[in-house]
């Protein structure tokens, strides 16, 4: 009988062994998503007992969190609320998180892996530990410079640390307060939200990362990169910039802005090309190189791509395959071709950083709830999009753009700002955006920016100088100066 | 001629091994109600000074009537069990405060705390386990009460159905009620029915081994032999029908296929056990309402999260936000799922003391079935062998059927959690149960026992 018993017990063992496997699925394989359901107040409500981490920028925070006297201890506080909202998103207690709030939120509440040894002694203290804080890689001085500069109209800015990837600033316009989501009280969130949600001019989009724009003429920077890496081209190679541009197989004509030849005889050589931001000499050269090249130089930068800063920003588009009409418009960034501003500036902090794309980032450490270093984010190259030598010789390039072209507007004084405008037709009647991709100094970069104000108005020719140019060059400015 | 001869053996009696096991026990069990006091209170609540004189004097007592009557005993079953009933008293008490916590904020007076009960309860269980250590001297006498154990099992599993003191409390009619006392008959007709069972296949086990048919490959006993299996599958499905009760049905049933299989050790009594479990299973889906709704609740809880499916969705909201390591005892919302205290107390382990705690809790399980497991296949005699098997598989059936349940592997029985839950009924029988082990693991170690027949005897002359 003895056999028996012990293969009684042995399928008893298995029926143990179900019981542990059912448990290991539900406690730890797939608890997060259990916990997650509608239904569970328990999240929310443990959430809100617990002091949550702050978001810093320097060292000042933009987002914390103050006791109060209600049964949700704790409310989130905003400041400068706007201004950073599109990093810090809002943390709410009927529409969820966004932004860095979200991305972020395991660090913030303290329910982080990383917070073990907090979380251990929290078990059997019962005390309720603080969350975690979170350092963006902002910089103040440049955040409150492009704010400033948008000065409520709308557009986006971004400026990137050329040598690590880091954002320097993320600016949306116009933007809203996130105190007002993340009250205490349900009804005034919901009147506030919807409030902001049928607003015409959309506060409540984070421009900078999840809008595509057609790039207009700053995307002939790539197309300007993928005509120095085939090796065919030179800054003094001379090409053709006719008044007019046949469209291939096309009844259409493209045409420069003044109607006018770009050089004498139709003939300019590419940096002066770039320098006037010359359509037909760039089209032409969209064809020479291949759609093929111009889409493979693109991708190198970013284009194709979506990104986790952690927030996922929408991914920068050119089209595939392309007839030789769309190749040329696509070469000066019209047809299908669209970019994030974070796109753009990254497309310049390539240039600037020797060739080298970085990966953007905006949270640069990660701090524990006694605020030291827990991890401390680590820079990491996407991709080279071109060698060194043309690099430098493209930034060259867009200092010539400033110092001597179409992007007069972001000239400093005693500092080498290479940069390009851009003007993007969006097809209906309402007025172009307006670009501009900076780098500065030249020497050794510190700072890219990409500017994009909507609908700028103004004559198209000369809105990305006359718009975009000042916002960038006072975010280099503070960059620099700080 | 042939005189036995007894060689006394030395064996150890293990007994400092279990009182070092037991003090293990009181520490962890001590610690975890002044951990639940200080981070629910901020200080040691009154009734810690009780609660640690009480358990620490039920544990002196207990091992010393091990000790004196029942020497050779297991030394693990004693320390496994007190400190499953430790920890359902601390997770009691706890619940108690949050029920404070929330009648303070609602305004209405504080609930007397149930924790005192069970503690009464466990006084009472303790006392019995001794009972039944000082009057079963010798569990093979249990084996003349065969056929008084099944008359006085089926009573009591039958009682709750008796007009005036049956009671019929969520659904399922299985108390009885005498004035402001109430009781679950069937716990204590688990015991019975497990020696009837012993008794019954004792006798019987060669007359249900013999083979005579041979059906798609699968060797079938006599039809006539078949009787006690088809008595046992119409009780478990009578207990369903008339009482509502699916989990005591299923442990019926299970025990009793279970048993058979050790006594007559023909794999084929399991697969016509499964079998009929499965057609039984099918029956009651199809003709009774509150099986189907169980099973449609277990198929898909979150589809009735506010209605039947509350419950086990709150238990599962419960395990999920404990995750790996549990919020911390008395830092959770246990009390979010209904019968935290009785049914879905496991639930409320899982939340505050996580996967790691409830796993635990489990191998404490495995430890004490192991422990029967293992008295059963020491014993020496055939009906001792099956009173032990038959009480461990009772114990692992309603672990599994209960904490299958509140976890969703199985749909919900309403089975009560042994030594954790409130309630004390269940307690006392289990009590009771485990004193059954004891005697069996102590008359099988028991060195005076081993008796040797002359050539076995002549065998050892020689050696020497």
């Amino acid at each position: 009988m003895s056999r028996q018993v012990r293969r009684l017990a042995a399928l008893l063992g298995v029926l143990l062994g179900a019981l542990l496997l059912n448990l290991t699925w539900i406690q730890v394989l797939h608890a997060d998503e259990y916990r997650a359901r509608s239904g569970n107040t328990r999240l929310i409500l443990e959430e809100y007992n617990r002091e949550r981490g702050p978001i810093l920028v320097n060292r000042s925070q933009v987002a914390r969190s103050v006791r109060t006297d209600d049964s949700l201890n704790f409310l989130r506080v905003y400041k400068p609320g706007a201004e950073y909202a599109p990093a810090t998103g809002f943390y709410s207690l009927v529409y969820g998180a966004t932004g860095l709030e979200r991305t972020e939120n395991s660090v913030l509440s303290g329910s982080d892996s990383r917070f073990f040894v907090d979380r251990i002694q929290q078990l059997f203290a019962g005390t309720k530990t603080k969350g975690g804080g979170v350092v963006t890689t902002l910089n103040s001085a440049a955040q409150d410079a492009a704010w400033e500069g948008l000065g409520g109209r709308k557009g986006a800015v971004v400026a990137i640390n050329p040598t690590t990837g880091a954002i320097l600033a993320l600016v949306s316009s116009p933007s809203f307060d996130p105190n007002l989501l993340s009250s205490h009280k349900p009804d005034e969130i919901r009147a506030s939200y919807k409030a902001l949600e049928s607003d015409p001019d959309k506060p409540l989009l984070n421009r900078p990362l999840a809008i595509t724009y057609p790039p207009g003429s700053t995307f002939k920077l790539v197309t300007t990169a993928a005509a120095l890496e085939s090796g065919k081209f030179t800054p003094t190679t001379i090409i053709p910039g006719p008044a007019e541009y046949q469209l291939p197989n096309s009844t259409k004509k493209l045409k420069n802005w003044s109607g006018q030849p770009c050089g004498p005889d139709g003939k300019i050589t590419l940096e002066e090309a770039l320098a006037v931001s010359c359509n037909t000499a760039f089209a032409w050269l969209g064809n020479e190189l291949g759609a093929d090249a111009l889409r493979a130089e693109a991708e190198k930068f970013g284009f194709n791509t979506s990104f986790q800063v952690p927030m996922t920003a929408a991914t920068s588009r050119v089209p595939a395959n392309p007839d030789a009409a769309q190749t040329a418009q696509s070469a000066i960034g019209q047809f299908d071709v669209r970019a994030t501003a974070l796109q753009m500036a990254m497309v310049g902090a390539a240039i600037g950083n020797g060739g080298v794309t970085m990966n953007p980032y905006l949270v640069d450490q990660i701090l524990a709830p006694d605020l030291s270093v827990l991890s401390q984010t680590q820079a990491s190259v996407f991709a080279q999009a071109m060698s060194q030598v043309n690099a430098a010789a493209e930034l060259a390039m867009m200092v010539n753009v400033v110092d001597h072209g179409t992007g007069s507007n972001a000239q400093i004084p005693g500092v080498r700002v290479g940069g390009k405008t851009g003007t993007a037709q969006t097809g209906n009647d309402l007025p172009p955006h307006a670009w501009f991709v900076g780098v500065a100094p030249a020497e050794a970069p510190q700072i890219a920016v990409a500017v994009v104000v909507e609908n700028g108005g103004g004559s198209p020719e000369i809105s990305g100088n006359k718009l975009a140019a000042p916002i960038a060059r006072a975010v280099i400015e503070a960059v620099l100066g700080s | 001629m042939s005189v036995p001869t007894e060689l006394p053996a030395w064996q150890p009696t293990r007994r400092n091994a279990e009182a070092g096991l037991l003090v293990v026990a009181l520490v962890i069990g001590l610690a975890a109600w002044a951990n639940v006091d200080l981070v629910m209170l901020g200080e040691l609540s009154p009734t810690f000074t009780v609660f640690a004189i009480v358990v620490i004097a039920l544990a002196i007592v207990a091992h010393l009537g091990v000790r004196f009557a029942a020497t050779y005993a297991d030394p693990v079953l004693l320390p496994a069990v007190f400190m499953l009933n430790l920890l359902g008293l601390t997770m009691i008490h706890r619940l108690d405060l949050g029920e404070d916590v929330r009648a303070i904020s609602n305004g209405t007076a504080t609930p007397s705390p149930d924790v005192t009960t069970q503690l009464t309860w466990t006084a009472l269980g303790a006392a019995l386990f001794l009972l039944t250590l000082l009057v079963v001297r010798d569990h093979r006498r249990l084996q003349r009460y065969t056929y008084t154990s099944l008359f006085i099992g089926l009573l009591l599993l039958v009682l709750p159905l008796a007009p005036g003191i049956g009671a019929t409390i969520n659904g399922a009619t299985l108390w009885v009620r005498v004035g402001p006392f109430s009781f679950q008959p069937a716990e204590l007709a688990k015991i019975l029915l497990t020696i009837f069972f012993a008794g019954y296949l004792v006798v019987k086990k060669d007359s249900l081994a013999l083979v005579r048919t041979k059906v798609l490959g699968l060797e079938l006993p006599r039809g006539r032999d078949l009787g006690p299996l088809l008595v046992a599958w119409l009780v478990s499905l009578g207990v369903l029908v008339f009482e509502r009760d699916l989990g005591t049905s299923l442990l019926f049933f299970g025990l009793f296929v279970g048993m058979l299989y050790i006594a007559t050790q023909r794999i084929s009594w399991v697969v016509l056990g499964g079998l009929l479990f499965i057609a039984g299973s099918f029956g009651a889906y199809f003709a009774f309402n509150h099986v189907r709704v169980r099973v449609q609740v277990w198929l898909d809880p979150f589809a009735y999260q506010s209605e039947q499916g509350y419950q086990i969705v709150q238990s599962i909201f419960g395990l999920s936000s404990g995750g790996l390591l549990g919020s911390g005892w008395g830092q959770g919302f246990p009390l979010f799922v209904p019968y935290a205290k009785s049914d879905f107390i496991i639930s409320a382990f899982g939340e505050e003391l996580g996967y790691t705690g409830l796993a635990a809790i489990l191998m404490l399980y495995a430890i004490i079935v192991t422990r029967g497991m293992r008295a059963s296949v020491a014993c020496r005699d055939p009906f001792g062998t099956l009173v032990a098997a038959g009480l461990s598989i009772v114990l692992a059936l309603q672990v599994f059927v209960v904490v299958g349940g509140v976890t969703r592997l199985i749909p919900l029985t309403g089975l009560t959690t042994p030594f954790l839950a409130a309630g004390g009924s269940a307690l006392i029988a289990n009590w009771i149960m485990i004193a059954l082990l004891l005697r069996i693991s102590d008359t099988s170690r028991r060195p005076d026992a081993i008796v040797l027949s002359p050539d076995d005897a002549l065998t050892q002359v020689m050696r020497l």
